[in-house]
């Protein structure tokens, strides 16, 4: 297992109001990433723990491509990982940040 | 137009949801009345296995099963949902206390039932002492909390189905609701070639294994009571279904469901296969029996079986 962590900047808040939500599981090849509305409205954050070791050039790259798309300020991002391809990582952190836009359930 | 423009589909649209796709948290959300659910020691508590990390193995935040409570038609509930993908949905040392935790609750209030939606392989091997001891927990409490009145109903109809230990909790509960993809055994199919040998068991042979573990067979012999289609609708009325007809537990309960299994291995003892139970069953065309849609299926199978109310 390896540990990745990853701080950025963000234009603009996150919307909506939800304070967490959860997507994806941890089997090969999947993720599961739990987003919370933690920190400061232009803060991000994210903590990975990844079976697939070596690989944090790429995380950092699809951290970074994320993070300019979707500008999810104010969100902490926990992630358990089971070697998930950088496609499969680019959907969830996608689909957390649109759960967390969306009204609570 | 934006994905989050897209309309939303409507409830009933979104339980048509094979059950059998779905993750436990969507079998959960879509199972219960809408926003009903709340869940205990959600996914941001991290309660994770304290054993997987010494063997250098990814955690999961809910450690693969997801516990709460909601509505099922206005109506309250406890539900535990086990996620079979996530290390084949097996039992671990949270995993297991999660469940028990549950079902005591459920003893304290007495009259409030609980769901639980298996996926599981069985024990979680890198815990194994833990997970063997949580399934000698969780059957305790499933029979305790019957005991002062619950009524605990399995629906069982995942990816990893419901095995070893989990088969175990599944003998253990008021009544079972089972899908065709949704196999019941304690022993799975590799474990049984593993030990007894190819001419006993040929875990590659799919249809044998379908036949024998798969959910048409165990309601043909009256392991599960009711039979559902894959979708999310049809395990949220045989739920309902089950919660209406399900009676009460007491010693009565239990000669009953002795009687049941001692009739059961005198007619069916000597028998090869399942196709001979069909047979014995008096169920006409054995040998179509796997290829039944579950409309036709669940018709054929209320002739011939009808369920033993007294028992379990």
């Amino acid at each position: 297992m390896e540990d990745l962590s990853f701080h950025h900047q963000a234009r603009t808040r996150a919307g909506g109001t939800r304070q967490m939500a959860i997507i994806g599981v941890v089997a090969s090849g999947n993720l599961e990433v739990l987003a919370e509305r933690v920190l400061p409205e232009t803060e991000c954050l994210l903590e990975i723990k990844t079976a697939a070791e070596g690989f944090g050039e790429v995380w950092d790259a699809v951290v970074a491509d994320f993070v300019e798309r979707y500008s999810p300020g104010g969100l902490k991002f926990s992630i358990n990982d089971g070697g998930a391809r950088p496609d499969t990582v680019s959907l969830r952190l996608a689909q957390a940040v649109r759960l967390m836009a969306e009204d609570e359930q | 137009m934006s994905i989050a423009e897209l309309e939303k589909p409507s409830v009933e649209q979104a339980r048509a949801t094979s059950f059998y796709e779905a993750s436990a948290r969507a079998r959960v959300r879509l199972l219960l009345d809408p926003g009903s659910f709340v869940e205990f020691i959600g996914p941001e508590k991290r309660e994770v296995s304290p054993h997987l990390k010494l063997f250098d193995l990814p955690e999961q935040f809910d450690d693969g099963i997801i516990v709460g409570h909601g509505r099922l038609a206005g109506s309250p509930v406890f539900i535990a949902a086990q996620e079979g993908r996530f290390m084949g949905g097996a039992f671990g040392e949270v995993h297991g206390a999660k469940l028990v935790g549950l079902l005591r609750a459920a003893k304290e209030l007495k009259s409030i039932p609980v769901l639980i939606l298996f996926d599981t392989g069985g024990v979680r091997l890198q815990e194994a002492n833990a997970g063997e001891l949580a399934i000698a927990e969780i059957m305790r409490a499933v029979i305790e909390a019957r005991t002062a009145g619950v009524k605990v109903i399995g629906l069982i109809g995942g990816r990893s189905g419901c095995y070893g230990g989990g088969g175990l909790i599944a003998g253990c509960c008021s009544a079972l609701a089972v899908s065709e993809q949704g196999r019941i055994a304690v022993s799975g199919p590799e474990v049984i070639e593993t030990n007894r040998g190819v001419e006993e068991f040929d875990s590659r042979d799919r249809a044998l294994v379908w036949r024998t573990m798969g959910g048409k067979h165990r309601r043909l012999i009256g392991g599960a009571d009711l039979f559902a289609d894959d979708t999310v609708q049809a395990f949220r009325e045989a739920a309902l279904e089950l919660l209406e007809t399900t009676a009460g537990f007491g010693i009565d309960t239990l000669n009953a469901e002795q009687s049941r299994l001692e009739d059961r291995l005198q007619r069916f003892g000597a028998c090869r296969d399942a196709v001979d139970i069909w047979v014995a069953e008096g169920v006409p065309d054995a040998g179509s029996v796997p290829a039944l849609p579950a409309d036709q299926f669940i018709e054929l199978a209320d002739k011939v079986r009808r369920i033993a109310r007294d028992a379990r």
